[in-house]
């Protein structure tokens, strides 16, 4: 195994880790409004499909980036519509979200499969300049990479430093008494839904333009399941979702590890290591962590009139 | 938007009971038949002749018919896999892998005693499926039960692991000398009998012969009453000496049972053989019937064909007009979202389950 290949596989866990942090952050935002998005995976198909027609249509994958995080927003107003105005379950809402992100991206991507697109620039990182090429060809991030922490920190000042985030945060714990102190819950879950969808289109964006750099069909293949169990285990807070993301990173340069040193391992094994070790991370600290939970997650609110 | 179903003008209650389902089962089908509609016409399509040729590819023919029919097998089997364990407040998004996991154990047992007659083969096949799909249920439901952490999460995750499973079987180990990614053809012993000449297999017999046991249960024996107790307040049934823990990991895996017969019925009584993939999302397709269906027998029944018919109708339209078969999801995505848009309806509130 040489130092290349190491650095490769570094280098393509980053990639691959940076879209699931920015979903997890989004639905970190959304559920601490106490409302769980379980079609993540569904909008996420959506905005990674859009971005990449988007960015093929005018040629600037920047707007092919907008683009997605608009329809992330809109998406999950959608969602938000069936869940606080018309109170619906949330769980069923999010199922009916998968199947309606498998349809409709699959109907948008259609006139895309297999076409080339102009990536992201991709900028070395700063210090590098006197090593080897064929090294630090490897660590040139596009933007949204080197943005991913920060946003991380900016969600977290927003939940937490800012007036609107305590509202957020309040009507997550109890909408009625947020209502009872002025604050508008429907409004704020809407806002916050809309800041999820955002985000979760950044990170889908990122996945079909800078990342895979093509769209097929269900190509989030279950990041949206992994980003829901990160949140958990992240105790819903933005700052310890990068932590979450960096185990999930992890197994991801493993299974990419186990691929270039030639061991005889089944791709399929392999390809279950993320899952496995999200499964395995949730169940041993799943527990403690109920009590971090928003303590509305999950219900519907039934106003106050 | 739909006040129709408002019982204002007088009718007995006993037809009312009968009329109130099927009209609302009708209007959310016309209503999101007119959403998609939407986007037939944005794809230049007209929607007229494609509903036209949908209904045609499935009613207008006896093989059309039947193909319905053999498409409503699995979800069938899967709603009622998420029915039961609504019951009592649990709820099973894991069909899809617990359906994965019974194929895959059934086709173990189709490749490892093809030697022995049918009758032996084709009850071991079954009850390997169900104990696959129990196994794969056992696990969420036990994590719950020790109170490290939710269901629905974990099922989700196991959902993306189990066809992962079958992949690395059939590629590494099962696939047949010619093709990599299928298993060989089963044995005639290990093939549930089909009926009529069509496709139709003994599953669809599971299928309704479990509806109609979910039914009595729940009606007619005490494990019914305590679940529906459960159901109804946790705290109130713990307090009356209901074993609630117990009964949540039975129950939970004996839906998980449930839709690992499905997966059987699958392999054993369609395909013939194991390929990897082979469900495009049984498992999340029986809770959406269940869910449109509140739970009910006959619900389900009722909105399983429904989904087959759009199910078979899209194959065809598919082939029609060129759009991916993914685009189907649409239609059941939109018929969900009339649904969930007007939870008001007072037999809708009976299947909720959060």
């Amino acid at each position: 195994m040489s130092l290349l290949s190491l650095l490769g596989v570094l280098s393509s866990a980053i990639f691959s880790g940076t879209s699931l942090l920015y979903a997890t952050l989004g639905e970190v935002v959304t559920e601490r409004s106490g409302t769980v998005n379980l079609g993540l995976e569904g909008v996420l198909l959506i905005c990674a499909a859009t971005g990449y027609g988007v960015t093929i249509t005018t040629g600037n994958p920047f707007i092919g980036v907008l683009a997605a995080m608009l329809t992330g927003g809109l998406v999950n107003l959608i969602f938000g519509y069936l869940v606080i105005t018309r109170r619906a379950n949330q769980l069923a809402s999010g199922l009916a979200m998968i199947f309606f992100g498998y349809g409709l991206s699959s109907l948008i991507g259609k006139p895309f499969i297999g076409k080339m697109i102009h990536s992201l620039p991709r900028y070395m990182i700063p210090g590098l300049e006197n090593f080897p090429l064929r090294y630090t060809s490897l660590f040139r991030f596009d933007l949204l990479i080197y943005l991913v922490i920060p946003m991380a920190i900016l969600i977290w000042w927003l939940l937490y430093r800012t007036r609107w985030g305590l509202g957020l945060r309040a009507v997550g714990e109890n909408a009625e008494t947020a209502y009872a102190s002025g604050r508008n819950p429907g409004l704020i879950k809407y806002q916050a839904l809309f800041v999820g969808g955002l985000l979760a289109g950044l990170g889908a964006a990122h996945l079909s333009i800078a990342f895979t750099m093509n769209w097929a069909e269900y190509m989030t293949g279950g990041r949206g399941f992994i980003a829901i169990a990160l949140v958990i285990f992240s105790k819903w807070h933005p700052l310890r979702a990068i932590a979450g993301v960096l185990v999930f990173t992890g197994a991801v340069a493993f299974q990419l590890l186990l691929q270039v040193s030639g061991v005889n391992v089944s791709p399929f094994l392999l390809d279950m290591i993320p899952f496995v070790l999200t499964l395995t991370v949730l169940l041993i600290w799943g527990g403690t962590r109920k009590h971090s939970a928003p303590a509305t997650l999950g219900r519907v609110y039934q106003g106050t009139e | 938007m739909i006040q129709s179903t408002n019982p204002r003008f007088k009718i007995p209650d006993s037809i009312m009971k009968i009329i109130q389902p099927v009209v609302r089962y009708g209007l959310t089908i016309i209503l999101a038949l007119f959403l998609f509609a939407g986007i037939l016409l944005s794809t230049g399509n007209n929607p007229i002749t494609s509903y036209q040729d949908l209904f045609t590819a499935t009613f207008g023919s006896a093989y059309g018919f039947s193909e319905v029919i053999v498409s409503m097998i699995p979800i069938l089997l899967t709603a009622l896999a998420v029915a039961l364990p609504s019951r009592i407040g649990m709820i099973n998004v894991g069909g899809e892998g617990q359906l994965y996991l019974g194929a895959v154990f059934a086709t173990f047992g189709a490749l490892a005693f093809k030697d022995l007659p049918t009758w032996l083969l084709l009850p071991l096949m079954v009850l390997l499926g169900i104990l696959g799909g129990a196994l794969w249920a056992f696990l969420p439901a036990f994590f719950k039960s020790i109170g490290l952490v939710n269901e629905t999460i974990t099922t989700l995750l196991l959902n993306s692991i189990a066809p992962k499973i079958a992949g690395l079987l059939v590629f590494g180990y099962w696939h047949s000398p010619r093709e990599t990614n299928m298993t060989p053809n089963f044995v005639e012993a290990a093939r549930l009998p089909t009926f009529f000449g069509t496709r139709i297999h003994l599953g669809i017999v599971f299928g309704i012969v479990l509806l109609i046991l979910f039914w009595f249960v729940m009606k007619r024996t005490r494990w019914g009453l305590e679940m529906r107790a459960i159901g109804g307040n946790v705290q109130a049934a713990r307090r009356n000496g209901i074993p609630v823990a117990p009964y949540m990991l039975i129950v939970f895996c004996i839906s998980g049972g449930i839709a690992g017969l499905a997966g059987m019925a699958q392999v054993s009584g369609f395909y013939g053989l194991l390929i990897p993939n082979f469900s495009p999302g049984y498992g999340y397709m029986g809770f959406l019937i269940s869910w449109l269906a509140g739970g009910n027998p006959l619900g389900i029944l009722l909105m399983a064909f429904v989904v087959s018919v759009i199910l078979t109708g899209g194959n065809m339209l598919q082939i029609t007009i060129g759009l991916p078969y993914a685009v189907i999801n649409l239609l059941l995505a939109f018929t969900l979202f009339v649904v969930l848009a007007r939870p008001t309806l007072p037999k809708l509130r009976k299947g909720k389950t959060a």
